[in-house]
């Protein structure tokens, strides 16, 4: 409560506290490594991949959470920043395998096997690793470079602008990328033809296949629980402060001295860089990514986690995240009727509890573990 | 900043609980768990999901040092108890798009499927087996498609997949089941692409081009055509695949191309094109396209006072051709893979079973695909020394000569269908079947 506030727009206080501890990433590291060589073999593959895809919607859920939760904007861009990233990062490495090995199948190391390893000892990083991550930081960067073109003029506006425009954006990116060219798949000619050219060539209605398996438990838990360190001390920081502020009272955040629309677009264009990097993780299971698929339904998806969490709660996202990534599968037995199950299921959630799972605080801040919460000075803790 | 770890750690803590809860609870509401006899040794391939329980007080110890709750929670993770087969079963998987935009696909097919088990179970099984069918919905998603298959594959163990009508969702499903080792053959998914994925990846479906052949023979030697024009979508590989495959057939059989002509998927005014053809003197226009357009290219192609008749493909298939064409379309000729109306023995008997089964329901091309999918793979499990997925997929690969519902099905070194094609003859609105064309030699 007396600690003072750093000033809100100084660049390099804010991102001081990257190096100065390394333990979360430590922490990342340590559950990637182990959801893949103990959660992996032990579970199964078919409850592995269930744990891959909740880590996927995690990424997803609280990508979202830092603009529809902490700054109280309303984004339906989600499918369409999974697709720019995911199609961005296909073409980099199913392109760039051609290019680097001369074939569609990058040498891969351990971290990227599937499954039981089959006998064969593998390093851990092989050069195609690093061309996966690679890519999938540049998938990152281009769905955070189209977040920025979309948010700069829209976020200028206050009200339900957003939404309208990034349901928009998405639309727009499903058709382009449905109409892309057809995929090269002789090698001669992806050697011949210019990475500009290249880009054109996406796979069309087909979506983009042949794409190479990279995707694990452990890429996906370590993007994962990056996600969320980024986004808790996010919220904590004077950064995040500022976003909670738009989020309460817009123009009284502006008469403390928040630019608002600067900071929607830095919540905005974080969010989609995640958003960009789950599209690139899941292109690389799924080994194939179609636009079709990416429509604003799957917006709404990852809008029912954050919904559904808590608008703000990082873990409230993730636990919607989990739960809703399970539950569909849960339901199988009932056959047809599963999504009407689901939906209700939905539907009584939202009628007992309309603030969502955890309202705008996080799940130590309420119940058994809300003594550490007192004196945490948890922003818009009080405000439900 | 302690404290921050500290949260970090108890909200990872909480998340894996919750996870393993999640995920254990898994097994039990399992779809399949109906019969679950025994519940043992299941199928010879569970490689991972039995799994070595030893290790999961490990996983939960270092998981979650804050929170020891998690660790007993960890234990049901361990075991996503599958439902196996029951000694005197076979299972086979199919996953479909049951719900979504492409439901009916997807129902479809599955009821052509479910009409095959029943009759091979009502013959006597294989080896002694009832075969049962696992149906699994891919909601039409080829993320959901991936995560189905790796299901039915691991916790039904299926022997065999069957599945899915739409290509990109086929080849998705056939990465995995590539991986498992488990033969999978799809039942009407035409993209090349999908039967590349590996050796255990099957169809039973022509390849689009084909049908090219088979028009371009039907008026070569049955409609005794020798000057034919083409009007073809630049933009989609179907259309071009299709004119290629019917200019390079109808030039070989002797007969002449006198006009190429192309439209963009989209265009509604097909005058230019139609003018020329007319000026050419084509005594019939092959337009692989799909019905919305070739409706409007035969209306305007009788305002222009071309008379003669259209051919096309499978793309024509629907019975809004009719309603769009309207009386322009009669007389038109296309290909498909099967015709309800057909005379063979195998058809007509399908077609009436069918029929009883779902109150008169007039089973389309996805149903009898589906039926022949599933009735390739019964008789080569039955030829197969084991049902292991080697054998299988050496055995499915043997498959000559097949009697299916539509046409001689034999599977090629590339795994792809070699068979015949039917073709229709649009009457008053109704699409009637002409004649059967066998594939090149």
């Amino acid at each position: 409560m007396t600690r003072v506030a750093p000033q809100l727009d100084d660049g390099p206080a804010a991102w001081r506290f990257v190096p100065r501890n390394l333990a979360p990433l430590g922490a990342a590291l340590g559950l990637a490594l182990l959801m893949h060589f103990v959660f992996q073999p032990a579970a199964g593959s078919f409850a592995s991949k269930l744990a891959l895809d909740i880590a996927v919607n995690i990424i997803l859920a609280v990508s979202l959470t830092m603009v529809n939760g902490f700054t109280g904007q309303f984004s339906m861009g989600t499918a369409g920043f999974m697709a720019v990233g995911g199609y961005a990062a296909a073409a980099v490495t199913y392109y760039g395998s051609f290019r680097l090995y001369g074939s569609p199948n990058p040498p891969a190391g351990i971290l990227s096997a599937f499954g039981d390893p089959t006998g064969l000892p593998l390093p851990w990083l092989q050069s195609g690793d690093l061309m996966f991550v690679a890519a999938c930081l540049f998938g990152g960067l281009v769905a955070a470079g189209a977040g920025y073109i979309v948010g700069l003029p829209s976020l200028r506006l206050r009200g339900d602008y957003l939404a309208i425009v990034t349901l928009g954006f998405g639309e727009i990116v499903r058709v382009v990328l449905q109409t892309s060219e057809r995929r090269l798949s002789n090698a001669e000619q992806i050697a011949g033809t210019p990475w500009p050219k290249l880009l054109t060539h996406l796979g069309g209605s087909l979506g983009f296949t042949s794409i190479p398996y990279f995707t694990t438990l452990f890429w996906v838990w370590l993007a994962a629980v990056l996600t969320l360190v980024v986004a808790y001390r996010m919220k904590r920081s004077s950064y995040g402060r500022a976003f909670l502020s738009i989020r309460e009272d817009e123009v009284a955040a502006e008469a403390m001295g928040v630019c608002t629309t600067k900071f929607k677009v830095r919540a905005f264009v974080i969010s989609s860089f995640f958003a960009g990097v789950a599209g690139a993780l899941i292109a690389h299971q799924v080994q194939s990514i179609n636009a079709g698929e990416l429509g604003f339904q799957r917006s709404f998806d990852v809008i029912i986690m954050v919904v559904l969490g808590g608008m703000g709660s990082i873990s409230g996202a993730v636990l919607a995240a989990g739960v809703l990534t399970v539950l569909p599968e849960l339901l199988r037995f009932m056959a047809d009727y599963r999504m009407v199950v689901y939906a209700l299921a939905l539907i009584v959630m939202m009628i007992v509890r309309p603030q969502g799972l955890f309202g705008v605080r996080e799940v130590w801040e309420v119940g058994p573990f809300r003594r550490r919460a007192a004196g945490s000075g948890a922003p818009g803790g009080g405000a439900t | 900043m302690r404290m921050t770890n500290t949260r970090i750690f108890s909200a990872l803590a909480l998340l894996s609980l919750a996870a393993c809860v999640g995920l254990g609870g898994c097994g039990p509401t399992d779809s399949n768990s109906g019969n679950a006899s025994g519940g043992g040794g299941g199928g010879a391939r569970s490689a991972a999901a039995g799994g070595s329980s030893a290790q999961a007080p490990e996983s939960a110890g270092k998981g979650s040092e804050k929170s020891p709750a998690a660790a007993p929670a960890a234990a049901p993770a361990a075991a996503p108890a599958a439902a196996p087969a029951a000694a005197d079963e076979i299972l086979i998987g199919h996953y479909a798009s049951m719900t979504g935009s492409e439901a009916t696909f997807g129902q479809v097919t599955d009821k052509g499927i479910r009409l095959a088990v029943e009759k091979v179970n009502a013959a006597g099984g294989i080896k002694g087996k009832k075969v049962r069918v696992v149906t699994l919905d891919t909601e039409g998603k080829e993320s959901v498609t991936t995560t189905v298959v790796t299901r039915l594959i691991t916790s039904d163990k299926v022997v065999a997949l069957l599945g899915e009508v739409a290509s990109s969702r086929s080849i998705a499903g056939a990465n995995v089941a590539q991986r498992f080792g488990i033969p999978m053959i799809t039942p009407s998914s035409t993209n090349p692409e999908v039967t590349t994925k590996g050796d255990k990846i099957f169809r039973v479906c022509f390849l689009d081009p084909f049908q090219g052949y088979v028009m371009a023979k039907f008026a070569r030697e049955n409609l005794k055509l020798s000057k034919v024009a083409t009007l073809y979508d630049q933009k989609q590989p179907y259309s071009t695949g299709l004119n290629d495959n019917f200019k390079e057939a109808f030039t070989k059989l002797g007969g002449t191309v006198v006009a190429e002509q192309a439209f963009s998927g989209g265009d509604a005014d097909f005058s230019a094109q139609l003018a020329t053809i007319r000026d050419r003197g084509a005594e019939a226009i092959f337009v692989p396209g799909y019905y919305t357009e070739v409706g409007n290219i035969a209306i305007q192609a009788r305002k222009l006072g071309v008379t003669v008749p259209l051919l096309g493909g499978d793309g024509w298939e629907s019975p809004k051709l009719a309603e769009i064409g309207g009386k322009a379309i009669d007389g038109s000729y296309y290909s498909n893979h099967y015709s309800p109306s057909d005379t063979r023995e195998e058809v007509v008997k399908f077609v009436s079973e069918f029929q009883s089964k779902h109150g008169g329901e007039v089973p389309d091309s996805l149903a009898a695909m589906g039926y022949d999918a599933a009735m390739v793979l019964f008789d080569a499990m039955k030829r197969s020394p084991s049902l292991g997925g080697a054998d299988l997929a050496k055995a499915i690969a043997a498959t000559k000569d097949f009697k299916g519902v539509s046409g001689m099905i034999s599977i090629d070194a590339e795994r792809n269908a070699r068979k015949s094609a039917v073709v229709l003859q649009m009457r008053k609105g109704k699409a009637e079947y002409v004649t059967t064309i066998a594939p090149q030699q």
